[in-house]
């Protein structure tokens, strides 16, 4: 199948004839250019269907994605303009083997992290013994002083986590980050596969694809659990801050799946502690939030005090074990980049297992040692605030210019703390389908975890691509797109 | 239903019969300049005006140019149409997942035809064809509304948005008509002979959408006010009269409040069975005495039509509500 060229190149077939090899880890094809065994019935009906057709089938896909208006908001413009989020019509595919060891990581993962959360809003065990500082967690933006000593239900933090993930050049999975507190994309993990099943139904025909319909009431399952038992009815709701805000689509989405009203701040009221939405048949009890909205916004009475989007005296019916929110205030603090570099020790710590899904080798700022090699290699390494997410406040070393590495090296200085550093990924690629050829690009995958009295993690999650030739991020703020992800049953 | 959606539908649905409404006064008033002389037509946008309750005293907008501008596109004059669509719109979309898809599309097509016209091309191409599209747009809208969505309890508070406007912008508008041909001495109806008067009465029940239908029941050689006032007030088959507006809102409240079980509703649906009440059996000639009064009272009962909706489903008093609870428990 590959032909060498007179250069040593490899080259493939049409429409792969663009397809470059040279790249430490490809999601289709082997170091040697023959497709993987997973993608070999897809590789080979690639060869048969012509580009126009697909090109017709992606123009199918794009416009269902326009008239069903599976869009998201983009920040900076006057009236919040709303766009497609890019699709590519190729699947990213996961083998049986490959899911069952990422779901078990995961899971490992998420019990661990719940473990610390409850531990350092209670006991803090780990912090007298040393094995997490204590000055790294009371340190963290997330940290929220009003929640310790609460308990909560389950004691589930992270009731609902998505975990970013990387392939690392030897093709083993690694975790880039993970997102604790208001985690978005699974409407467009549900939305991409309606899309494919409509515009490629024969690709599905030969490959046993794991489905993930059923997300929907597995939220709406790990929601009600958290509900007071008793409460035999609970009434769960989604809070969402409004229209404006990117995710809104998200929100009104989950909330259709799961049949449960959408709310705003505005129309939540608490009194004697217990939180109740207004309807036009009087106030009704809500007894589970799944919030979209930060902690910071949450209750005006104890955090930012100028905040609309919450209810005040929120907290207090939380305290009074009155409403149950998903996730849980606080959260935030084991998602804190820095306290990252700590989740392998942590998973030790609690569960005296070793981390099945590694970490990405990151350097701590506040240690003087780690600081000073970092400064010296800002070209080389990606350098990212601990608190921020959706690809803010990054430097991507070896695309930055000399002022940008400048102004990070002054930041670090001013604030270590505020910051960890990486070694820029080799992230892998896999195949898209672009201007009727297939390319390689970068892409992760985030699977959502879902965790209570039990963890279910559908068999999928989101894989994000960098659409743009050589990028590597692909946060949809910052011109990624998304696809399909496969998982397969054998 | 959560209050807030309830009181965004009706809102949604208000600002869409106000800029029909609106629509149909400038359109009607562009036409009857083509046959007056400019003496006549200070007063009649005066009345325009004073119908939409628009401020009066702008000075920079007095020619008929100015004030089709204005009332169409302007978007700081909150009578305008161009204000009334955009709000209607954003109304829409914060409740745009429980409309239909087709209620939003064709929302958002009228508020961009209404946002790419400029006031030269409607004033000197075809300013009747533009006032067409913006009303047709609504009663595409309307039409939509009733054959996609679901006939709920949102659907229902958008119906009672669309007839409390309808009444009470009809109300103001036979108010402002009546002052002006009618006030005088006693009721002498003979006046209507006059050549102006006549254009006037004819003017009004333009505005209304009804003069066809008023000349099928009372013949176009009858146009006399005190004909024209009991078609606009008492007519129970128009769907542009006050009277049936009342139907509508009372079958409308009755609908709410079956689907949302709550004992409140008690004063919302008093007012509402009153006004109609009201309407089924005054009679024209009781009311010719004071016109005046009896439109005003109409205005009035809408307002508090309007107080107890809101008093009821949307902003009642949280103490109120805890006690229904407490006592639905008990």
């Amino acid at each position: 199948m590959v032909v060498s060229d007179t250069s040593g190149q490899s080259t493939l077939p049409p429409p792969f004839t663009n397809y470059d090899l040279a790249q430490p880890y490809d999601e289709m094809f082997d170091a040697g250019g023959h497709p993987r065994s997973a993608y070999q019935k897809l590789f080979h009906r690639l060869l048969e269907i012509p580009p126009e057709i697909l090109h017709q089938r992606q123009q199918d896909a794009d416009l269902t994605f326009l008239n069903q208006g599976i869009t998201f908001t983009v920040y900076g413009n006057d009236e919040g303009t709303e766009r497609i989020w890019p699709y590519d019509l190729l699947p990213r595919i996961i083998t049986a083997q490959e899911w069952s060891m990422l779901e078990r990581g995961l899971t490992q993962r998420v019990t661990a992290l719940n473990l610390f959360l409850k531990d350092i809003y209670h006991d803090e065990h780990i912090l007298r013994d040393k094995v997490v500082p204590r000055a790294l967690i009371y340190s963290c933006q997330h940290y929220r002083r009003e929640m310790r000593g609460i308990k909560i239900p389950l004691d589930s933090y992270v009731s609902i986590g998505g975990t970013d993930l990387v392939r690392v050049p030897d093709g083993q999975f690694a975790v880039l980050e993970d997102n604790l507190r208001v985690p978005s994309g699974v409407s467009y993990m549900l939305a991409n596969r309606e899309v494919m099943k409509r515009v490629l139904p024969e690709f599905f025909v030969s490959h046993p694809v794991r489905s993930i319909e059923h997300y929907g009431q597995a939220l709406l399952h790990t929601l009600i659990s958290l509900a007071s038992p008793a409460q035999p009815h609970p009434t769960i709701v989604l809070l969402t801050p409004g229209v404006y805000n990117s995710a809104y689509f998200e929100h009104t989405f989950l909330a259709r799946q799961m049949g449960i009203e959408l709310v705003e701040g505005r129309d939540l009221i608490a009194h004697d502690n217990v939180i109740f939405m207004r309807t036009t048949a009087g106030l009704r009890r809500v007894d589970v939030i799944y919030r979209r909205v930060d902690d910071d916004y949450l209750d005006p009475l104890t955090f930012k005090s100028r905040s609309s989007l919450g209810v005040p005296g929120l907290l207090n019916a939380y305290r009074a074990g009155n409403v149950a929110l998903a996730n849980a205030i606080g959260s935030g603090v084991a998602d804190d980049k820095a306290v990252y570099a700590y989740v392998p020790k942590i998973i030790r710590y609690y569960l005296q297992q070793d981390p099945i899904l590694p970490n990405i080798e990151t350097f701590l700022l506040s240690d003087d040692l780690q600081r000073s090699y970092v400064l010296e290699n800002l070209d080389t390494l990606v350098v990212k605030a601990v608190g921020e997410s959706g690809g803010y406040g990054m430097l991507i070393g070896p695309y930055s210019t000399a002022q940008q590495r400048e102004e990070f090296r002054r930041r670090i200085i001013a604030d270590p703390r505020n910051y960890i550093a990486q070694p820029t990924m080799a992230l892998s690629r896999g195949p898209c389908f672009l201007d009727n050829q297939i390319e390689p690009r970068h892409l992760d995958l985030r699977p959502f975890v879902l965790h209570s009295d039990q963890v279910t993690i559908v068999p999928g999650g989101l894989t994000r691509v960098a659409l743009q030739r050589g990028s590597l991020v692909v946060n949809s703020s910052q011109g990624g797109g998304s696809k399909d992800t496969w998982v397969l049953d054998e | 239903m959560l209050s807030r959606v309830a009181d965004t539908l009706y809102w949604m649905s208000r600002y869409l019969e106000r800029a029909e409404h609106t629509a149909r006064l400038i359109d009607v008033n562009l036409h009857q300049m083509l046959d007056h002389s400019t003496a006549e037509e200070q007063p009649r946008w005066q009345r325009l005006r004073a119908s939409l309750s628009a401020p009066m005293a702008e000075s920079d907008i007095d020619t008929a140019y100015r004030i089709t501008e204005s009332f169409t596109f302007e978007t700081s004059n909150t009578a305008s149409i161009g204000y009334a669509i955009a709000a209607a719109r954003e109304n829409a979309r914060q409740v745009r997942e429980l409309i239909s898809s087709e209620m939003w599309e064709q929302l958002n097509r009228l508020y961009l035809q209404i946002k790419q016209t400029s006031i030269n091309e409607l004033w000197y191409a075809k300013p009747h064809a533009f006032f067409s599209s913006v009303k047709e747009g609504v009663q595409l809208f309307q039409g939509i509304t009733d054959s996609t969505m679901n006939h709920n309890e949102g659907w229902y508070f958008i119906r009672v948005g669309r007839f409390i406007e309808r009444a009470s912008s009809t109300a103001a508008l036979l108010d402002v008509h009546f002052q002006a041909f009618f006030t005088n001495e006693e009721t002498d109806m003979q006046a209507t002979s006059d050549h102006l008067h006549y254009q006037g009465w004819v003017e009004l029940l333009r505005s209304c959408a009804s003069f066809e239908a008023y000349c099928k029941v009372y013949t176009a050689a009858h146009i006399q006010p005190e004909k024209i006032i009991e078609f606009l007030l008492f007519n129970l088959e128009s769907p542009r009269s006050i009277s049936f507006a009342t139907g509508m809102l009372q079958s409308a409240f009755q609908s709410i409040a079956r689907s949302t079980h709550i004992r409140r509703t008690g004063r919302v649906e008093r007012l509402a069975g009153r006004f109609r009440a009201g309407l089924e059996y005054d009679q024209v000639g009781d009311l010719l005495q004071d016109v005046h009064a009896y439109l005003q009272n109409i205005q009035r009962q809408c307002t508090q039509i309007h107080d107890a909706l809101y008093q009821t489903y949307m902003a009642y008093p949280i103490d109120v509500a805890l006690t229904e609870r407490t006592s639905a428990q008990a």
